[in-house]
């Protein structure tokens, strides 16, 4: 076999951030080569590289594609060589036909410059055929499923003259059934000499499907395996091993009585009532203690964070929330609030801050209510509070009339977890507190953290980065698909055994063996 | 000893004008329009050889504007939360309609005529809210649904006629004077009561001012320059002193209109309640941005209900006013007086995308629009040029807006 692509040294640079160093890779014409690492890890900027998403120039290396070293401006530049990408995220546009999907940008175009609807039609069909779909390529795109409009983007792909389709995620949206007819596809796309590059958390997708693996972290390519000859363990050794030396602070651990609970907990999807996005989860939190919840993308832990903080997510919400042992009423982002929860959202620039607004009126958005008199709001009182949390969270602002759109990331998040200490909460929920933030200001979020805890708050934080929950937790719950599928207290966390349970599917009920 | 502060100071710290200069253009967004209302006054001034600034031309430019700009304060309010009115002139008509049946051919006292438009506005904005709010329609077609359909009821609440005449009693708020029964204008004590008002106010505001910053800088959180200040307050100060003499003292004043009283009220009311109460933070909140606010607890969507009651009753007095000004209900009243109101609020700063405006912005923006429609007027320039030079105006307002966010997001 030779290679059908060579990237080699790619380093990729955003302002304050290496995204990526030196990554090299290589992918053998005809193969599935499936690339891991955890969120963040760089894999989706290395496709954006690949892609053109990120034009030549603006990353370093090179890149040779069947054997011809190329420079790609844009996605057409890439697509015309015949690299497509699927993103995570579905591009159809969901009011057109199938037929107009698959040739959207590409179209036929026939005498006198008009569309040739014929022939669209007729070859709209063969492509749909060839992914295993016997649709009527005039359905509207958002008539199929999930399943089938990830085939779409397949057959769209098609339509391209494709060598090398590249798969982000594509199985992350999907249930089990269209996940392995998908995986078939791709094996039978492999028969006809297409190449594939898939982006995958699931490693037993990875071990069905890649003929290798490339593990990569922090910006690095660790190495690539051929999967047959690795175990699911050996690439999550990969994926996670990382040094956990000193970047989180410490702290003395002094746990009370249980705070928060949440029983038999089910929410459905807010829009497909039909389907179940947290299924029975439990979990609770104690005084004084850092839980945290483990889970790959598309797991649901925003989901069941946003569900219980006043219904902000789903649908057919079931199960009960317990304070301090009685039943308490988080049905509206009021009554959590005046219950005592915090939400501090993973996207703090969409649900998190008024951003052309400034950070004192920011920080008191979510408890107004402290700085009214009579009737009106204490300007004055409001900027000795802001000012409070300016020297207390050491927000670097040369005031607190600033506008918070203009503050760093983790400026910003100091600004969010000001709001909500404003609220005087019993429970904070910490959503991602450090996504998008730089070490520096990480480690001051993590110290904040340990402050509130010991203060007798009770923290619940989500994240996707292994290490981070196993600096700062006391307890770690892992979720899979919706479930909660393991607790482990801090003793007995590893990464591996984390990852086991995180990457754990509702058929695979067996304990993978280390 | 010098600390590291002092030595930075002595060879970084730009000179004070340097300061002062970018203070102002830190400011320019705010200052800008006011600025630019100036000019506009000075340039008109200047062009009808001093005809602008005269005391009939001043209680002219007042009266004729003023239900533009009692519209002007519900819809910027609307705008920050991210929403349009296109319905408020057919509300205005239809109110000014329904209180003319009432008044004229029923015979209803004045008073309740005034107290019922006034709640029925309530009615029809609470009507829009629910579609708003509760439904989940775009106000956009919401409130041009609106837009016919209240004009639609005014037609069939006058029969497609005038009506008219109404009581004087009416007419006080759109084109009275204070008292000018007990003071006619020979006798000129109408003066007294307008020195009066303006002293008063002149007290009441520099009064305030002071007192906010006396606090603000006992708890040191005073973030404004001392000059600043003072120029700020001296521009208001001499605002106030200007308008009282050119209508209490200035040759041919007729004294305070009844509406300018109403208007002044308005103004500090809505400034106290949108930068100072639950509401009005809330409505910024919700403007600036609405998941936020929604996960902060606020009720967005009572915000917009309410903030449509509040459009209606605000259209309804505006309904009134211009009802008493023209002694007249007609069929046609009110149309195009959206469009002013949206003008208004923009060229006063308000941004397209929700979140940014103030109600003092949005007077000032109706004024320009007012005092560019009188200047031209008085020149004689004819009506088609004056939709010309207000539609470039509207459209350069905006574009400067745009242009100082992009300059303010690329420094920062």
């Amino acid at each position: 076999m030779t290679a059908i692509l060579e990237m080699r040294g790619i380093t990729k640079e955003f302002p304050g951030v290496k995204a990526l160093a030196d990554v090299n890779l290589t992918v053998e014409r005809g193969e599935v080569h499936a690339i891991c690492g955890e969120n963040g890890a760089g894999k989706s900027t290395l496709m954006k590289v690949l892609s053109g998403v990120y034009p030549h120039g603006t990353y370093g290396g090179e890149i040779v594609f069947e054997a011809e070293p190329v420079e790609f401006r844009s996605i057409t530049d890439s697509e015309h060589k015949g690299i497509v990408i699927i993103h995570q995220e579905l591009a159809l546009s969901p009011h057109l036909s199938l037929a107009e999907n698959i040739f959207l940008g590409n179209e036929i175009v026939g005498r006198g410059g008009l569309i040739d609807w014929h022939a669209t039609n007729t070859e709209a069909q063969r492509l749909l055929a060839r992914v295993g779909l016997g649709d009527n390529p005039a359905v509207r795109a958002n008539e199929v499923g999930v399943g089938k409009q990830q085939l779409v983007e397949i057959a769209k792909a098609l339509s391209k003259d494709v060598k090398l389709l590249i798969l982000d995620e594509p199985t992350a949206a999907l249930n089990d059934e269209d996940s392995a007819h998908l995986l078939d596809l791709i094996r039978h796309l492999k028969g006809q000499g297409i190449t594939s590059i898939i982006i995958s958390h699931k490693l037993n997708e990875i071990k069905a499907i890649a003929d290798k693996v490339t593990v990569i972290r922090d910006g690095r390519t660790i190495e690539t395996l051929v999967t047959d000859e690795v175990s699911e363990d050996r690439i999550i050794k990969g994926m996670v091993g990382r040094d956990l030396e000193s970047r989180y602070p410490e702290r003395q651990v002094r746990i009370g009585e249980e705070v928060f609970r949440i029983e038999d907990w089910r929410v459905h999807h807010p829009t497909e009532s039909g389907r179940v996005v947290i299924d029975g989860a439990n979990l609770s939190v104690r005084a004084g203690e850092v839980v945290g919840i483990a889970g790959l993308m598309g797991a649901g832990r925003t989901e069941l964070a946003m569900s219980i903080f006043g219904r902000s997510y789903g649908s057919h919400i079931t199960g009960t929330a317990y304070l301090h042992g009685k039943s308490v009423d988080v049905r509206t982002v009021p009554a959590a609030i005046s219950a005592g929860l915090a939400y501090a959202t993973e996207d703090r620039k969409r649900y998190g801050l008024n951003l052309i607004e400034d950070i004192k009126r920011n920080i008191s958005a979510a408890a107004l209510d402290k700085l009214v008199g009579r009737v009106l709001v204490d300007g004055e009182r409001e900027i000795l509070v802001a000012e409070e949390y300016r020297r207390s969270m050491r927000i670097k602002t040369p005031s607190v009339n600033a506008v918070v759109g203009k503050l760093s990331g983790g400026n910003q998040q100091k600004v969010v977890l000001s709001k909500w200490l404003f609220t005087d909460p019993e429970v904070l929920i910490l959503d991602e507190p450090t996504r998008g933030i730089d070490v520096g200001a990480k480690y001051e979020i993590y110290t904040i953290i340990n402050t509130l805890v010991a203060d007798g708050k009770a923290v619940i934080v989500i994240s996707s980065e292994l290490p981070e929950l196993l600096g700062i937790c006391d307890r770690i719950y892992t979720i899979s698909e919706g479930r909660v599928t393991g607790e482990f207290p801090i003793a007995e966390a590893t990464p591996e055994a984390l990852m086991q349970r995180m990457t754990q599917e509702k058929e695979a009920d067996h304990v993978l063996a280390p | 000893m010098s600390s590291p502060r002092d030595s930075s100071t002595r060879d970084l710290a730009p000179s004070p004008l340097r300061t002062a200069g970018s203070f102002l253009l830190s400011r320019v967004q705010q200052i800008g329009i006011f600025i630019a209302l100036v000019v506009i006054i000075l340039l008109f001034q200047g062009l009808t050889g001093g005809r602008l600034l005269t005391a009939g031309n001043v209680a002219n430019i007042i009266v004729q504007n003023s239900y533009i700009l009692i519209l002007a304060i519900g819809m910027v309010m609307i705008i920050i939360a991210g929403h349009i009115d296109l319905s408020v002139g057919s509300v205005a008509a239809f109110v000014g309609a329904a209180t003319g049946v009432m008044v004229v051919q029923w015979g209803w006292p004045w008073w309740l005529g005034i107290v019922v438009g006034i709640v029925l506005g309530a009615v029809v904005g609470a009507w829009q809210g629910f579609w708003v709010a509760v439904v989940g329609i775009p106000a956009f077609i919401v409130t041009l649904a609106g837009m016919l359909i209240f004009r639609g009821l005014t037609q069939i609440t006058l029969s497609n006629t005038q009506i008219t005449p109404f009581p004087t009693e009416y007419r006080q708020l759109g084109g009275g004077y204070l008292f000018p029964e007990l003071f006619p204008a020979s006798t000129s004590p109408a003066e007294w009561i307008t020195v009066g008002l303006g002293v008063l106010t002149l007290v009441l505001f520099v009064g305030s001012q002071l007192r906010g910053r006396a606090k603000r800088v006992k708890l040191g959180v005073e973030a404004e320059p001392a000059w600043w200040f003072w120029t700020r307050t001296g521009f208001g100060a001499l605002l106030i002193v200007l308008v009282t003499f050119l209508l209490g003292i200035a040759e041919g004043s007729r004294g305070t209109p009844v509406v300018l009283i109403v208007l002044g009220a308005l103004i500090v009311i809505y400034t106290v309640v949108m930068q100072r109460t639950r509401f009005g933070r809330h409505i910024y909140a919700v403007g600036g941005n609405r998941h936020a606010a929604d996960l902060s607890g606020i009720r967005s969507k009572r915000i917009d209900f309410m903030l449509f009651v509040n459009m209606g009753i605000l259209a309804a007095l505006a309904g009134i006013v211009f009802t008493g000004r023209l002694n007249s209900a007609g069929p046609g009243a009110g149309n195009l007086f959206e469009l002013d109101a949206i003008a208004a609020a923009f060229i006063g700063g308000a941004a397209v995308q929700g979140g940014i405006g103030t109600v003092v912005g949005a007077i000032t923006g109706g004024l320009i629009m007012g005092v560019l429609n009188n200047g031209m007027s008085l020149m004689g320039v004819s009506t088609d040029y004056q939709q010309f030079i207000k539609g470039m105006v509207l459209l350069l307002a905006v574009a400067f807006d745009v242009y100082n966010k992009r300059r303010s997001r690329s420094l920062g």
